[in-house]
C-alpha cells in the first residue's frame, strides 16, 4: 500500500521566543515492511536541517532557530510504501540487543498494580499469547480519550486512570510486557485507520516486544491489532521520550500555542 | 567472589610503612629521613602553620555536602612529602597504562560490536541493564577511541611490591589541581628542597592536558582547535579546580548559558561575537549535558549539543557514557579487560569485591560486615559506606538494613591495611595511612604526570582518605633516580 504522509506542527507564542533548539524523530526508515519512497523534514529553519542517526537507529534532524520569533513551524512530508505481513519486524536498523529493552524509565516504572495486571492478564499463557492478552485487555480496559493525560503520564498512573491516547497505551503494554520479563519499546510513527474509516489526525504510538524465535512483534493497543500495512514505523525507543516526533526546549516567550494536523492518505487508488 | 588473582590481599593486618620497613629506612625515604633530622626544633610546626596560610590565601577549597550549607574549606596539606622511587614509578605507569588502554578499548567496544558480551567475558545484564550504560553512544566512536580522556586511578599499596587499584575514576576525576599546588606549596615552603632531590617535575601537566585536548578535535574541525572548560558553576565543590584549569590552560572557562548550539555547531558568546568551540572540557555530568537528550529539566548544560556530538563538531571530554567504565559493579572485570583487548595479563591486580546482587556474595557480605568495607556500587566520595571494622554494632545493622532493601546497589571489599607514610600531626610525626591518584591523560597518545594526589587519612587508624571524610593531602615526588 502506498501511503502518503502530511504532518504540520505549528507553535505561536504570545510573546517572542528568543530561541528554539528541537530534536526531530519524524523520519521513517526502510524495514521489510516499508520502503519510503519520498521523505522530507523542514523547519521555519528555511534549510536542510543537520542531522544524526541515535543509538536505536532513528534519524534525528536537529533544528536551532536562534533568532527572535513568534511563531515556529515543523513539516515533514513524503509517500511511504508498506507491505502486509504478520506484524513481525524484519530487517529494521538494530544496534540494540533485546535484553537492553527490559531497561525501565520514569514514564515505564511499574507499580505493583501494574504488575499484578501483567500477572494477572498473562496467567500461565506463553509469552505471544499473553501479549496478545495484553493488548486486547488493555484496549478493553483503558477507554481512548484526550485531554486526560500528558506526555510526562506515566504507566502506573494510566493504568490508574482507565483511559488516556496511544502513547499511554503503549507505556501500559510495555510496562507490563517487561514486568512479564518480556524486551519491549516504544514505537512512533503513522497509522492509517482504513478507506471508510473515520480519518485519524494524530501522530500515533504503538508498542514492539521481542520474543525468542520470532523477533520482535508489533502490538497497537489502541486499535488491537499487530501493525502491518496500515502503520509507518518512524521511530524507536524506550519510551516516549526516547522515540518523542520532537523533543525542543524554548528561551522565552510566555505561552505556546500548539497546532498538529496529521493526514495519511492511500494513494493506490 | 570475583578478582580471583587477588587472594593476597585479603590477608595483611598490619599496613606496611613506606618509610620504616623491616627495621630500617627504605632507600627512596633516606632524603626524607635526613632532611627532617636536620630541621631545628619548631621548624614543622611553623610550615605547618604557614601552609595553612598559603593554602588560604591562594583560596583552594573544596565544598562539603554532608555537613550542610555551602561549607567551603581547605583540605588539610601535609609537609611530609610522599616518595616513590624511579623503578617503583616506572613499574605504576606501565600498569596504568595498560589498564587506561583497555578501559577505552572496553568503552569503545561496548558502545559498537560488544565482542566481549558475545565472547561471554562479562555477562550481558550488568552492562546492558545498568544505567550507566548509555544508548545514546551507540555505534558512536570518539576520536582515537579515547572515551576517558583524564582518567584517575586510585591505588592502593599493600607491600614493597603490591599495588591494588581501589577503582578508576574514569567519567570526570577531580583533583588535580590539589597535586599541582601541593608542589607549588612545597617549592614555596621549602626552597632548594626539591632541587636537591631531583624530583621529577609535574607543572606541565596543564600543557599537557591542553596538548591531549587538541589531539582529539573532532572530525569536522576546521583548523586550530579552540578549547573550552564547561562547568556547572561557582557552587559546584570543584569549582576551584575549573577556574584554575582554564586559567593554566589559557582557555575559556564556560557555563552553559555562554553556548549555543547553530546549525549543529557549538559556538560560545564572545564580546566579539560568537566563536566556534571545538573541544569542550566538560566537568557536567552526562545527565545534565542537554535537555534534548538527557534529563529535560537540566539548565546546567547546552540544548542541542549532544547532536553536534554525534555529528562529529565538537569533541566532549571526557566522553560521554563514560560512567560504564568506573561503575563499582564493572569493576570487578577490568582485569578481565586487559586480557581480552591486550592480550596481557595485567600488571596492577584489583582488591577481592563482593557484587552484593549475586546471592551467594550477599549472604557472606551480611555475616561478615564487621570485616569488609561495603560501598554504593554508583556512588563516589566516600558519602554512603561502610567501614566495618570501625563502625558500632548499631551502625553495621543499620547499614544492614539499607544492604537488604538493594542488595544490587552495593559492593564489598575487605578491608585493606593500606600503605603508610610518615605524616606531621598534634603529637609529631606519625604514620598515617594514605592512597594516590595518578592522573593519566588520554588523547592521541597516553600521557602521564609523574605521582599523583597522595591523599592521607589524618587521623589514626583511619582508612577512609576521602576529603570529604576529613582526609588531607601530600605532595608525591618521583624520584628520577633509582634507589
Amino acid at each position: 500500500m502506498r501511503l502518503r504522509v502530511h504532518h504540520e506542527t505549528n507553535y505561536s507564542y504570545d510573546s517572542p521566543v528568543v530561541a528554539t533548539y528541537q530534536m526531530l524523530r519524524l523520519t521513517p526508515r526502510a524495514h521489510d515492511g516499508q520502503r519510503v519512497i519520498s521523505w522530507r523534514v523542514q523547519t521555519t529553519h528555511g534549510h536542510d536541517l543537520p542531522s544524526f542517526i541515535d543509538g536505536f537507529g532513528n534519524i534525528v534532524h536537529c533544528h536551532a532557530l536562534n533568532r527572535r520569533h513568534k511563531e515556529a513551524k515543523i513539516l515533514a512530508i513524503g509517500e511511504v510504501e508498506t507491505f502486509a505481513g504478520d506484524g513481525i519486524v524484519r530487517g529494521a536498523a538494530e544496534p540494540m540487543p533485546p535484553l537492553f529493552f527490559l531497561r525501565n524509565t520514569a514514564l515505564t516504572m511499574p507499580d505493583r498494580a501494574v504488575e499484578t495486571f501483567a500477572r494477572e492478564v498473562a496467567g500461565q499463557l506463553p509469552p505471544l499469547a499473553a501479549l496478545h492478552a495484553l493488548m486486547g485487555t488493555i484496549r478493553a480496559r483503558i477507554a481512548y480519550r484526550t485531554g486526560v493525560t500528558d506526555a510526562a503520564t506515566t504507566a502506573a498512573e494510566v493504568l490508574e486512570k482507565g483511559c488516556g491516547v496511544c502513547q499511554d497505551h503503549s507505556h501500559l503494554f510495555i510496562a507490563a510486557a517487561r514486568v512479564l520479563g518480556i524486551p519491549a519499546r516504544y514505537v512512533g510513527g503513522y497509522f492509517w485507520p482504513a478507506a471508510d474509516a473515520e480519518p485519524y489526525n494524530a501522530a500515533h504510538a504503538w508498542a514492539e516486544a521481542f520474543i525468542d524465535d520470532l523477533g520482535w512483534v508489533s502490538f497497537d493497543s489502541t486499535n488491537g491489532v499487530c501493525p502491518t500495512e496500515s502503520h509507518i514505523r518512524a521511530s524507536v525507543g524506550l519510551d516516549y521520550l526516547g522515540a518523542a516526533p520532537v523533543r525542543g526546549v524554548r528561551l522565552g516567550g510566555a505561552s505556546e500555542t500548539l497546532s498538529v494536523t496529521v493526514m495519511v492518505a492511500s494513494i493506490d487508488q | 567472589m570475583m578478582g580471583r588473582e587477588t587472594q593476597a590481599a585479603a590477608g595483611h593486618s598490619a599496613g606496611f610503612d613506606e618509610m620504616h620497613h623491616a627495621g630500617a629506612c627504605r632507600a627512596p625515604y633516606e632524603i626524607i629521613r635526613d632532611w627532617l633530622e636536620g630541621l631545628p626544633p619548631d621548624f614543622l610546626l611553623r610550615k605547618h602553620a604557614e601552609a595553612e596560610l598559603l593554602f588560604r590565601r591562594i583560596g583552594v577549597t573544596f565544598t562539603v555536602y554532608s555537613e550542610g550549607g555551602d561549607l567551603e574549606r581547605t583540605i588539610p596539606f601535609d609537609i611530609i612529602p610522599r616518595v616513590l622511587d624511579a623503578d617503583e614509578w616506572a613499574f605504576l605507569e606501565r600498569g596504568l597504562r595498560q589498564r587506561v588502554r583497555a578501559l577505552n578499548a572496553f568503552l569503545v567496544d561496548i558502545y559498537n560490536g560488544r565482542e566481549i558480551l558475545r565472547a561471554g567475558r562479562i555477562p550481558q545484564a550488568p552492562i546492558l541493564l545498568n544505567a550507566s550504560f548509555r544508548p545514546e553512544m551507540q555505534n558512536f566512536t570518539p576520536v582515537h577511541g579515547a572515551y576517558t580522556h583524564v582518567a584517575g586511578i586510585d591505588i592502593v599499596r599493600l607491600g614493597p611490591r603490591e599495588f591494588y587499584v581501589l577503582e578508576d575514576n574514569c567519567r570526570v576525576p577531580s583533583g588535580v589541581s590539589y597535586m599541582l599546588e601541593n608542589r607549588e606549596a612545597m617549592t614555596r615552603l621549602f626552597p632548594g628542597l626539591l632541587g636537591h632531590h631531583r624530583v621529577a617535575p609535574i607543572s606541565h601537566y596543564p600543557e599537557e592536558l591542553l596538548d591531549t585536548l587538541r589531539s582529539v578535535a573532532p572530525p569536522h574541525c576546521p583548523g586550530d582547535p579552540t578549547v573550552a572548560l564547561l562547568t556547572p558553576g561557582i557552587f559546584n565543590s570543584a569549582y576551584y579546580e575549573h577556574s584554575f584549569l582554564a586559567d593554566e590552560m589559557g582557555i575559556e572557562l564556560v557555563e552553559g548559558a555562554d553556548l549555543f548550539i547553530d546549525d549543529n555547531i557549538v559556538f560560545v558568546r564572545t564580546t566579539e561575537g560568537p566563536r566556534r568551540v571545538d573541544v569542550l572540557y566538560r566537568r557536567v555530568d552526562d545527565d545534565f549535558l542537554d535537555p534534548l537528550t538527557f534529563r529535560s529539566d537540566s539548565t546546567l548544560g547546552v540544548p542541542g549539543l549532544f547532536g553536534a556530538y554525534r555529528a562529529g563538531n565538537v569533541t566532549l571530554a571526557n566522553a560521554v557514557g563514560t560512567s560504564i567504565a568506573d561503575d563499582k559493579s564493572i569493576y570487578p572485570y577490568v582485569p578481565e579487560m586487559v586480557r581480552f583487548y591486550l592480550g596481557e595479563e595485567p600488571l596492577l591486580a584489583n582488591v577481592p569485591t563482593f557484587d552484593c546482587g549475586r546471592a551467594e556474595d550477599f549472604s557472606y557480605v551480611l555475616s561478615h560486615l564487621e570485616d569488609l568495607v561495603v560501598k554504593e556500587a554508583r556512588g563516589s566520595g566516600g558519602y554512603g559506606m561502610l567501614v566495618g571494622p570501625q563502625a558500632s554494632a548499631a551502625e553495621r545493622e543499620t547499614f544492614a538494613a539499607r544492604l537488604r532493601a538493594r542488595p544490587g546497589d552495593y559492593i564489598a571489599q575487605p578491608t585493606l591495611a593500606l600503605s603508610t607514610c610518615p605524616t606531621y600531626v598534634e603529637s609529631g610525626i606519625a604514620p598515617r595511612h594514605v592512597d594516590l591518584r595518578p592522573f593519566v591523560l588520554v588523547g592521541k597518545k597516553i600521557h602521564i604526570v609523574p605521582g599523583g594526589l597522595t591523599r592521607v587519612a589524618l587521623r589514626e587508624g583511619s582508612l577512609v582518605v576521602n576529603s570529604s571524610q576529613g582526609g588531607g593531602t601530600k605532595d608525591t615526588w618521583v624520584l628520577e633516580t633509582r634507589c
